[in-house]
């Protein structure tokens, strides 16, 4: 079929409705885990952001280069208080249903958001209060001036107020108290999709919005999609291989090449909004699972320089990520504003200059410690651990690796029960403070909540707290700047690389992949 | 069917084994020589368990390299293809590496004897739970042949790769962090030994309730003898044949059922892979093109598995009189 | 014969309980479903709150009564996974994963069947000897292994048949099935033998032994000293010998060919209960697995109550209460 073929299509589909049935463009997709769940504020993860994404709107959504573009508002701005945003509404958008879409939908549905059993309250919690103005007109009040609230919006979807009500599910479902809501098992959103049925785990089937308001700006090519969760990594691309699918996300890294090998495929790669790095136990006196009685061997910066420069990222690269990642000396991926060239250069591979620091810092016969590491999370998890063990070995320390599954993994890290253990970091506001806030202000219960290093710097901490009220760009950004020369020459986290996203697909299909791994169907074309 | 009970709990029919008491003598005797020697598919399989038993053995001093020592691991080497040497490093490696480097003959090696290890020993403990019980059940009776029995039914219907999950959950949290990966080739043992001795304890009940029956048992037991001593010296050696049978097929179940607990993320731990560890992992390579991390271990694996059912096979044949 | 079904309900209902409370004492290690109900952006704050909603707080006697109690009102809680009532999950499911179950096991059994009686007949021909090693190899490899191999095989490189998931299903009764539309069983093919070789192999070896036994009892020799055909008496006769012994023992692996699911159905995403199981351990699903082992543990019980019952129906002997 040719392009030009198809645009005729798509042309004909938006003056006669009844023939799009006839020139049908069914996307057959599938990734590894299915959306867990579509009541839109029930669950804070990628892939149910993703299922939600085709249907739901958010007031603003990142495109496929993660560019913020308008969604369900068509302007947004602080008002002359610094702490009131005002926000446009799209005039004359339909749910499925056919209701209005209004200034009460968005008030209702981020009060909903806001609420206890919402997983994405926590994005919201500078918000004071969300108003309506207008019909079209949605004021937002911060506690304080917030000059990133727009990006805490992308994945903060939009409900019928109405629709929603009548249903009774005003609130996000109360999984502890067995509460159970038509919202989850229903849609009724703006997007570019209508839900046609849905099997947990097993298939879900999209069907195009015929009264889409973005007719006309997106291609809207694809008509039907049908999406298939495939766990095993093996099944998956066998599926794609073999034909029955069009489109797969998460291609494991060893079978890269033969999808691209394969006649009718390709595959598309771009850097992923995700780092993967080591923390260490540095604040504690005595580590629990090391071989030194006393003191902390990862107390000692020289120590933490000499592990650093003992990790051989390009042959991490090269062998466990097949040339899938970017190294990187720095926690954080190019995306995020305060990301430089300087900051991102990592150290040369050096066992000889790591052993004499070693010796310096007075463990010449090294140390043994537990490394903790997930082995379900991230791209071949274990096998970059894996390599760390050897990695370190040579520099004399011996690493006791302890993988697990991700569920046992993570509580470790929250609840500080780790000495030496693997996080990846994914950056959803695409700004430093966020890396910061989680990752290097000291563990109080808001903030740090990730950071297990023990690491307290209260000189960092203020500035890390300044960020959040400061308007002017450029003393925020020279602070940024300030907090990420301290982390750095602390060596507070082994940086390992950035992870890299490929998705296969078939030759027909012209669809660039999206840094957040969030495939936007309405912008997938055919050739 | 002699291991039917006369009455009981309940009997049900054996499905991999029914053999006749057989004595020690007939084991030894010149018919099984024979017949092996006539069977060349018998005497392939029985050189290739005997093989890759000394590999187990001696793998220590049999592989070139120290897999599982990581300071060791050059990771430039990882993904060598087999019989070449690697592009960058030149290191030679006889069946390739795998993702970290490792001499696949190596891993194999080692990976074969974790998995005879956990074979061997959870049916050595399979036997003697089914023997002592067996004997027990047979001799006494009563309500102690009745509960043994119950709780023998109840195993048998009870999926042991269930057995094994609950217990492997179980142990993961009684056992401290650091023992865990010592551990856990304990748990597997206990958790697939558990689900073998039934057939061990049917079959000893049985014969122990026929040959309690006869004249020599109660002769001993009018003269004196210990009962345990009755059951020891004269019942076992009468059922030693099937037991052996029961072993040998229980030992090809116990190796694959490791593999399969691997898949579950169960088996044996990276650390101390066993052959279906390797499998597991090699399964990811099996559209990649780095077939030798998955060939080369699951050939094994059906080897050692193939040659052990094979002989018990054979065996059961040859040790049942009412097939020759 | 009612005390006995009594009783045996009884031991039952304890077995339950037992299952229930190991299962229960085995949570806890299995992670923190906390972890991921909850985004990267939670704070301590916020997971100490729903831990304390969930009870996950409680001692696990706590939990384990209030979960029976619970259940025994039919009331099994909602997925920590997907927010929807555990009840209705499993029973979307089941279906998926016993008809797999089914079909598994009629290719087991008859092929095992037709297989074993030939072995038996033609004890020593070389077909089938080759038949009896052959037959060997599908119980010398893990499953899992076999399962991924026939993909391979068959969904990639020949293109013959689907690779995963159910393919169309058509609705009987209000329960969707593959099995009643051509796309649904040709993606049953390949998961139904990888979970029926083993059972087939178990069927054949023991139609053959029980066979071989029977084609030398006195009444087949008479039968053949009168003339009847050979084929009257091999399957006339001699077959009809083997059949209850090799029922009673497929009945009894029903309960493993529903465990072996697990491992066949995360292979080929076929969207059973064994698959939910799997995903319920990933995301440490509490009520899921709860509900998952107590559905496990019903199935085991009803098969050794049938077996039971049947045995007392074919042997009198076995009168209750008789010792």
């Amino acid at each position: 079929m040719t392009k030009t073929f198809l645009k005729l299509t798509a042309a004909s589909v938006a003056l006669c409705a009844g023939l799009s049935a006839v020139n049908a463009e069914t996307l057959r997709w599938a990734r590894a885990g299915d959306s867990l769940t579509l009541d839109p504020h029930a669950q804070n993860e990628g892939p149910t952001h993703t299922l939600a994404h085709q249907m739901y709107e958010p007031l603003l959504q990142r495109d496929m280069e993660a560019q913020i573009i308008p969604a369900l508002a068509t302007s947004w701005e602080p008002t002359e208080d610094p702490t009131v945003w005002e926000f446009k509404l799209r005039e004359g958008v339909k749910f499925h249903g056919g209701e209005d879409f209004t200034a009460d939908d968005v008030v209702f549905s981020f009060k909903r958001a806001m609420m206890p059993t919402s997983a994405m309250k926590e994005l919201l919690n500078s918000i004071k209060d969300v108003r309506k103005v207008d019909d079209y007109t949605v004021h937002f009040e911060t506690n304080g001036p917030n000059p990133l609230l727009p990006n805490n919006m992308t994945n903060l979807f939009i409900m019928d107020s109405g629709w929603a009500t009548d249903n009774g599910c005003e609130a996000p479902q109360d999984i502890a108290n067995g509460g159970d809501n038509p919202c989850v098992r229903a849609v009724n959103g703006t997007g570019a999709f209508v839900l046609e049925s849905r099997k947990q785990d097993s298939e879900t089937i999209l069907k195009q919005n015929p009264n889409y308001w973005g007719k006309g700006e997106f291609p809207l090519e694809v008509t039907e999609i049908i999406y298939t969760p495939i766990q095993e990594g093996a099944t998956r691309v066998s599926a794609l291989l073999s034909g029955e699918v069009d489109l797969i996300q998460d291609v494991p890294v060893q079978d890269l090449p033969i999808v691209e090998r394969t006649d009718g495929l390709k595959l598309n790669t771009a850097a992923q909004n995700r780092t993967i790095f080591f923390g260490m136990n540095q604040g504690a006196d005595d580590l629990a699972s090391d071989t030194v009685d006393g003191k902390n061997p990862l107390a000692d910066n020289r120590v933490r320089e000499a592990m650093n420069i003992a990790l051989n990222r390009d042959a991490i690269k090269k062998i466990v990520m097949r040339d899938q990642s970017a190294p990187t000396g720095v926690i954080m991926p190019p995306f995020v504003n305060g990301w430089t060239e300087a900051l991102d250069a990592y150290p040369e591979y050096d066992v000889a200059k790591a052993k004499a620091l070693m010796e310096e810092a007075g463990y010449g016969d090294g140390f043994g410690i537990t490394l903790n590491c997930p082995n379900d999370r991230y791209v071949n998890d274990e096998g970059i651990c894996q390599a760390a063990v050897g990695m370190l070995g040579q520099i004399g320390v011996k690493v006791n690796l302890d993988a697990k599954p991700k569920a046992q993994h993570f509580p470790l890290i929250q609840n500080k029960e780790t000495d030496f253990y693997m996080l990846g970091w994914g950056v959803p506001t695409f700004d430093s403070e966020y890396i910061f806030n989680f990752l290097t202000h000291t563990s109080t219960d808001k903030l740090g909540s990730w950071n297990a290093t023990g690491y307290s710097n209260p000189e960092l901490d203020a500035k890390i707290k300044s960020l959040a009220s400061e308007t002017d760009q450029e003393v925020r950004n020279a602070t940024i700047a300030e907090i990420w020369d301290t982390v750095k020459s602390e060596n507070l986290y082994l940086p390992i690389h950035n992870q890299v996203l490929n998705w296969g697909m078939a030759d027909k299909i012209n669809f660039a992949v999206q840094p957040e791994d969030q495939p936007h169907f309405k912008f997938l074309t055919f050739n | 069917m002699e291991t039917q009970s006369p009455k009981g709990a309940s009997a049900r029919p054996e499905f991999t084994e029914k053999v006749a008491t057989s004595t020690w003598q007939r084991w030894m005797d010149s018919d099984i020589w024979h017949s092996y020697k006539s069977k060349p598919v018998i005497v392939v399989s029985s050189l290739v368990f005997v093989t890759l038993v000394l590999g187990a053995v001696f793998s220590p001093f049999l592989s070139p390299y120290t897999p599982f020592d990581p300071s060791s691991l050059n990771l430039m080497n990882g993904f060598t293809k087999p019989f070449s040497a690697n592009d960058f490093t030149g290191d030679y490696f006889f069946l390739g590496t795998d993702d970290q480097g490792r001499d696949v003959f190596s891993t194999i090696l080692f990976g074969l004897r974790i998995s005879l290890f956990v074979g061997l020993v959870a049916v050595l403990f399979a036997m003697t739970l089914g023997v002592i019980l067996g004997l027990l059940s047979g001799y006494v009776g009563g309500w102690v042949d009745g509960i043994i029995m119950r709780v023998a039914d109840i195993q048998m219907t009870f999926p042991s790769i269930m057995v094994a999950m609950l217990l492997y959950g179980i142990g993961k949290g009684l056992i401290p962090p650091d023992l865990r990966d010592e551990m856990a080739i304990w748990v597997l043992i206990i958790s697939i030994g558990l689900s073998e001795w039934v057939q061990f304890a049917r079959t000893v009940r049985g014969a122990t309730m026929v040959e309690r029956q006869k004249e020599y048992v109660q002769a001993g037991h009018l003269i004196g003898l210990k009962r345990w001593s009755i059951m020891v010296r004269h019942i076992l050696p009468n059922v030693t044949g099937p037991i052996l049978v029961i072993a040998t097929i229980s030992l090809a179940l116990a190796i694959i059922a490791e593999a399969t607990l691997s898949f579950l993320g169960v088996g044996a731990p990276k650390t101390q892979p066993s052959l279906g560890t390797l499998i597991n992992v090699g399964r990811q390579y099996i559209l990649s093109g780095e077939w030798w991390i998955l060939l080369f271990p699951s050939l094994t694996l059906l080897a050692l598995a193939l040659s052990v059912n094979l002989f018990g096979d054979w065996l059961r044949d040859v040790l049942n009189p009412k097939l020759r | 014969m009612l005390a006995f079904i009594i009783r045996r309900l009884g031991q039952a209902l304890l077995v339950l309980m037992a299952v229930g409370f190991v299962s229960f004492a085995m949570f806890k290690f299995m992670g923190d479903p906390v972890e991921n109900m909850l985004g990267q952006e939670a704070t301590a704050a916020d997971r100490a709150e729903l831990e304390e909603r969930l009870g996950l707080n409680d001692p696990i006697i706590v939990q384990y009564v209030r979960y029976f109690q619970r259940a025994m009102s039919g009331d099994f809680g909602v997925s920590y996974r997907v927010g929807l009532p555990v009840g209705e999950v499993i029973l979307e499911r089941l279906p998926a994963t016993l008809e797999l179950a089914f079909l598994s096991g009629v290719i087991a059994i008859s092929l095992g069947f037709v297989l074993g009686v030939y072995t038996a007949i033609r004890r020593d021909g070389y077909v089938a000897n080759f038949i009896m090693t052959a037959s060997l190899i599908g119980v010398s490899l893990p499953t899992f292994l076999i399962g991924v191999f026939l993909i391979w095989l068959f969904a990639v490189n020949l293109g013959w048949l689907p690779s995963f998931g159910r393919g169309d299903t058509r609705s009987l009764f209000g329960v969707d099935l593959a099995i009643l539309t051509v796309d649904g069983l040709k993606s049953m093919i390949l998961p139904a033998i990888t979970l029926g070789l083993y059972q087939m192999t178990l069927i054949m070896r023991l139609v053959r032994s029980e066979m071989l036994e029977v084609l030398r009892t006195d009444y087949i020799r008479f039968a053949r000293a009168r003339g009847l055909s050979q084929k009257t008496v091999n399957f006339g006769h001699a077959m009809k010998n083997t059949m209850v012994p090799v029922i009673t023992v497929t009945g009894l692996q029903f309960g493993s060919i529903v465990a072996f699911a697990i491992i066949t159905e995360s292979v080929f995403q076929w969207p059973g209960v064994g698959l939910l199981f799997i995903n319920a351990v990933n995301f440490v699903d509490i009520p899921v697995m709860s509900a998952y082992l107590l559905l496990v543990a019903v199935i085991f019980v009803t098969i050794n109550l049938i077996v039971d019952l049947l045995y007392f129906t074919i042997d009198p002997r076995l009168s209750v209460g008789s010792n």
